[in-house]
């Protein structure tokens, strides 16, 4: 069976995977309505459990999973590329008083 | 409209249960508690183990309790010298309408006579409840909490998704749902206070989870500190771990903290999402959202769990497919077939909210057919707190 990778929410612009990847195998990354939304090229391996990015992320760009932004992209990443601490900056703690969109 | 089918009680709340609480309020006197509910089909037992005081926050989480719609009648068995009268309970519950009686065991003269009495009222509530036939209500009568425990890599992914599609749908049908465990919820302050309906709510929301960083903080944890392993485990940052763990409970805004301490305890006082100030530690956390009202639970767990609850019914959801077929005695809903793609996160989170519908309707969970009445009241330190100046 083709291996999964799951996007938990409509914004997010990386999937989770469901098992362990090999570079150049196939895979099909599932929306969160069960539809097969891309079949990216995976370039190199990526353990269960690990993020990779579904559309190209751009330099400083945000990560977004579950629909929130958990990180932001310290480099450009490809389409299919492995997503972790490698290529996302390390949290930015919340200040208080500075968010935007509190009523 | 969906609608569940439960028991209207006098004070116009809706049980989808009809328990028969034997309440004590001391253990002195829950050996006997438990020994009489065993006798009577639909009877629990329980108690708090804090000691003889008559703490407030032990009160009103026993009182909660007692006032949940899934409780027909409570019996207030006391063993006459402690701090917290059966009085005390049996008076904060009577305004609910529901029957109430209290009995004393050193007034009785010891247990057997004791027994005999609350024997006499319980066989003739158990009749007497046998006899409540089920109406339909709209889903607006409905609360549910949801909680975690025994997570592992599947919950972020699978089970907690799933479980918030069914909270989403829940709510947009004018239902209600509870999440706490604030220690999961660090790191993402700024993400819920977003969801806030309203600044003040934000702001308790800030200094509940602010609160739980201090109190870690005190014993020398840093707990925005991401491990290795969580690194490892395709974790990059604290706000992802912890929204892994907060997406149980879906995406609506957020209508308000419900405090739970000395000064405050609080109910949900219209629908949506509302977060329960309280404790990581499982069946407390339950505890503590089904004595503000929840007449339901989802519990997700990677790991497994056999946890139920007293009162009210407790669905376990893994989406570990591996924990599913090992634990099948204990897990009610396998989300793992998400993981291979045979069904979809919306899918399963509809499955999941049919059964909270199911259960309502009469359908036992796992933990219910076992007969597991898990109840325990989580309290702080009141000294610790004082020393951090949180009260």
């Amino acid at each position: 069976m083709v291996k999964k990778a799951i996007q938990i929410d409509e914004k997010d612009n990386v999937a989770t995977t469901t098992g362990e990847l090999d570079a150049g195998e196939e895979l099909e990354v599932i929306s969160p309505d069960g539809k097969v939304i891309l079949k990216p090229k995976v370039s190199e391996p990526i353990p269960f459990g690990h993020k990779l990015a579904i559309r190209p992320i751009a330099k400083d760009e945000n990560i977004v999973k579950y629909g929130e932004i958990i990180g932001v992209a310290t480099q450009p990443i490809e389409s299919g590329a492995w997503v972790n601490t490698h290529n996302v900056g390390s949290a930015r703690m919340p200040t208080r008083g500075k968010e935007e969109g509190i009523l | 409209m969906t609608q569940f089918m439960g028991y209207a009680r006098p004070d116009k709340s809706v049980g989808v249960r009809n328990h028969l609480l034997v309440l004590a309020p001391i253990d002195c006197s829950f050996e006997p508690a438990k020994k009489i509910a065993a006798q009577v089909e639909g009877a629990v037992a329980i108690t708090q183990y804090h000691g003889c005081g008559s703490d407030s926050v032990l009160v009103h989480n026993l009182v909660g309790t007692a006032l949940n719609p899934n409780v027909a009648a409570v019996l207030v068995l006391g063993l006459g010298c402690e701090t917290l009268t059966v009085d005390t309970v049996a008076d904060s519950v009577r305004p609910s309408g529901k029957p109430v009686e209290t009995l004393v065991i050193q007034q009785e003269g010891g247990t057997l006579k004791t027994q005999e009495k609350a024997l006499r009222i319980l066989q003739r509530w158990a009749q007497e409840v046998a006899e409540f036939r089920p109406e339909p209500f709209p889903i607006r009568k409905l609360t549910l909490a949801v909680e975690c425990g025994g997570s592992d890599a599947t919950s972020g992914l699978a089970a907690n998704p799933a479980v918030g599609v069914a909270c989403d749908k829940l709510i947009d049908e004018g239902g209600t749902v509870i999440f706490s465990e604030p220690q999961e919820m660090i790191g993402t302050q700024h993400i819920l206070a977003r969801r806030a309906v309203s600044k003040q709510v934000a702001d308790e929301i800030y200094k509940m989870i602010d609160q739980d960083e201090e109190r870690l903080k005190a014993i020398g944890v840093d707990s925005r500190w991401m491990s290795a392993g969580n690194i490892d485990g395709g974790l990059t940052t604290i706000e992802e771990k912890s929204l892994g763990a907060i997406r149980k409970g879906g995406t609506r805004p957020i209508q308000g903290v419900l405090q739970n301490n000395w000064e405050r305890f609080d109910h949900p006082t219209r629908h949506g999402l509302w977060l329960q100030d309280g404790t990581g530690w499982d069946v407390p956390s339950v505890t503590h959202m089904v004595a503000a009202g929840a007449q339901v639970v989802c519990f997700t767990s990677g790991q497994g769990s056999t946890t139920g609850h007293a009162i009210a019914p407790v669905i376990k959801i893994t989406g570990n497919p591996v924990t599913y077929n090992q634990m099948e005695d204990n897990m009610d809903i396998n989300a793992g077939t998400i993981l291979d793609g045979s069904e979809s996160l919306k899918s399963v989170g509809q499955r999941i909210y049919e059964t909270v519908l199911d259960t309502c309707n009469g359908k036992k969970t796992k933990a219910e057919a076992l007969g597991y009445k898990d109840y325990i009241v989580f309290c702080r330190s009141r000294a610790a707190e004082h020393i951090l100046g949180h009260c």
